[in-house]
């Protein structure tokens, strides 16, 4: 199913990108040639098949690994805050956000 | 035309554990801005997320309180969305396998008697906080708060009035502490419900158009947010308009809830599994282990309170409202000799000091063992109750946990009961002559008189006649 011109517009705007109308066009054949391997690959009848989230097996002792609840981090915001633009009272600053 | 108000609710409850979900920081409250927020929290490039097992834990505890199911495999996923106290540009939660499916909690209290049905409850990390004031236009964030663990327990939209959602959040915040995964306390954050409201005219099948009402951090806002909410909604399709989905705010001082996003930009989080972390995978063994170290939970308990107690309904409820409580009457219920006294004295003494200090039955300074004592040297006539509640609030108001028992203490102070009955006749004799005027006004027929006398027999005893006693020498010596 190929993506319409406003669909990559909207896209764009959800990750805060800005994309030309010109480069919109471009975008959108790229992402239609991704979307068509995928179409691809819906094509195969995978009934019976567990969907499948990583490409691990997910036997036990195979998933996520555990840390166990310690503070093992230090305070570094002073080294942090010095890649920072803007800081104060040791918050970062950044343009006003209005909800 | 009759209308029925649609209520879920969606809880989110900061996991009790000492670092982050995903990183080694602290997630103590109250720290300097940025302290607490390590490269992990605060996004730099190349860092990777390690789940912590405690929070894990956390979230079997609670699906195993609430009966629910523990999916032996869950995944996590991102939830995109771009704000300034969410540095990643995503939230870590999960989504289409959550680590608790289904549960249920039992409301009960007055006349409400309902079980209410979850969904499901996820894991997922916190956000940040943005502090919009003072910053000559521009927004301080905060990122002590971001990557502390969550529990997000859904309801199903069962609740039918402001009241009931209100209830099914008191029952939750007492079922998350009581199982130990969170400290509840709500000025702080830890515990803050979003209610999903939607009304619909009686006996239709369908749900109306819902509002997402967010961050309510007290029972009474959410009731007065809901409640509020439903009326604007009634209103408007009363005046033949229509509901937008949105979500709003509640304005406390004002008493309304107001639109917080409008529709253009409503949200497209764009689920996927997050590529950093594996799926969660629980064994058999450890889930049996955690089964194992659940305490009795408050039904189970509210139920045992009446059937070997002997408790009413309403005590047994009263002294299963949080763990500590239910732990400190029992303790003093299995050494007293009187069951009905102990609760009466853990409600009453105990609780109405604990509200007052806003302290909980484990920080209380008089400990069990004294309060049965204090409740058996009544029941067999060794001190009065006067003095009991005397000794007791002494005991509450010293400096320091006092060295000597309950039982030492009233014989080396002769606190003990006057069971001699010559000598309190004697009292008795003495404050008849001194207060003509009470007897003859108890003469006269006013009943209240005596109560004058009683005081100052027992002031005569220093506190330590029998009251019932000294009643009725009273009565006697005056009609005789």
């Amino acid at each position: 199913m190929p993506l319409s011109p406003d669909e990559i517009q909207r896209l764009a705007r959800l990750a805060r990108l800005a994309v030309s109308p010109e480069e919109g066009e471009a975008v959108r054949a790229q992402l239609n040639r991704v979307l068509g391997l995928i179409d691809e690959m819906r094509a195969v009848d995978t009934a019976g098949v567990e969907p499948m989230s990583h490409a691990v097996a997910s036997a036990p002792g195979a998933g996520q690994r555990l840390r166990a609840d310690e503070v093992t981090e230090p305070d570094r915001h002073a080294e942090y805050q010095a890649l920072a633009p803007a800081v104060e009272r040791g918050l970062y600053l950044v343009p006003k956000v209005i909800e | 035309m009759s209308w029925e108000i649609v209520v879920g609710i969606e809880t989110h409850a900061q996991l009790a554990t000492r670092s982050k979900i995903f990183s080694g920081a602290a997630t103590a409250f109250g720290a300097a801005p940025n302290t607490q927020a390590s490269a992990v929290d605060i996004a730099l490039p190349g860092v990777l997320p390690v789940l912590n097992g405690a929070a894990v834990e956390c979230a079997i505890r609670f699906g195993l309180a609430v009966g629910g199911t523990i999916n032996r495999r869950s995944v996590f996923a991102r939830k995109n969305y771009f704000y300034p106290d969410l540095p990643k540009g995503y939230q870590i939660s999960q989504y289409e396998r959550p680590v608790v499916a289904g549960g249920s909690i039992t409301l009960a209290g007055g006349d409400l008697q309902k079980v209410v049905r979850l969904t499901r409850a996820h894991l997922e990390e916190d956000a940040g906080k943005s502090l919009h004031e003072d910053f000559h236009g521009m927004t301080g964030i905060d990122l002590n708060r971001a990557g502390t663990p969550l529990l997000e327990i859904v309801s199903e939209p069962e609740l039918r009035s402001a009241a009931e959602a209100a209830a099914y959040a008191r029952a939750m915040h007492a079922l998350v502490r009581w199982i130990g995964i969170c400290d509840g306390n709500m000025q702080e954050g830890s515990f803050r419900c979003d209610a999903n409201v939607s009304v619909r005219r009686a006996g239709d099948p369908l749900l109306g158009t819902r509002c997402e009402i967010k961050n309510l951090n007290s029972f009474r806002f959410l009731e007065q947010a809901i409640a509020y909410e439903a009326r604007r909604q009634i209103e408007i399709l009363e005046g033949g308009g229509r509901i937008e989905q949105e979500t709003r705010l509640f304005d406390p001082e004002r008493n309304e809830t107001r639109s917080m996003r409008s529709k253009e930009e409503a949200h497209d989080y764009r689920y996927f599994p997050d590529p950093d972390l594996l799926p969660l995978v629980l064994s058999e063994a450890q889930i049996e282990r955690i089964r194992g170290t659940l305490p009795e939970l408050p039904e189970a308990m509210r139920a045992r309170f009446v059937r070997d107690y002997g408790l009413s309904e309403q005590d047994a409820r009263t002294l299963t409202a949080d763990r500590a409580l239910a732990e400190y009457f029992e303790a003093v219920a299995n050494a007293a000799k009187d069951r009905k006294a102990a609760a009466n004295w853990v409600m009453g003494e105990v609780l109405a000091r604990l509200n007052v200090a806003d302290a909980t039955a484990d920080q209380s300074k008089v400990k069990p063992p004294d309060v049965a004592a204090l409740i058996n040297l009544v029941a067999d006539g060794s001190i009065n109750l006067g003095t009991a509640k005397k000794l007791f609030d002494e005991r509450w108001n010293a400096p320091r946990a006092l060295d000597i028992s309950v039982h030492d203490e009233v014989v080396v102070r002769d606190l003990g009961q006057l069971s001699d009955a010559s000598v309190v006749a004697r009292l008795v004799d003495e404050v008849l002559a001194a207060n003509p005027k009470s007897v003859a006004e108890f003469r006269a027929g006013k009943d209240k008189a005596l109560n004058a006398l009683v005081g100052q027999v027992m002031k005569a005893s220093r506190g330590k006649a029998n009251p019932a006693q000294v009643n009725d020498l009273l009565r006697r010596k005056l009609q005789g």
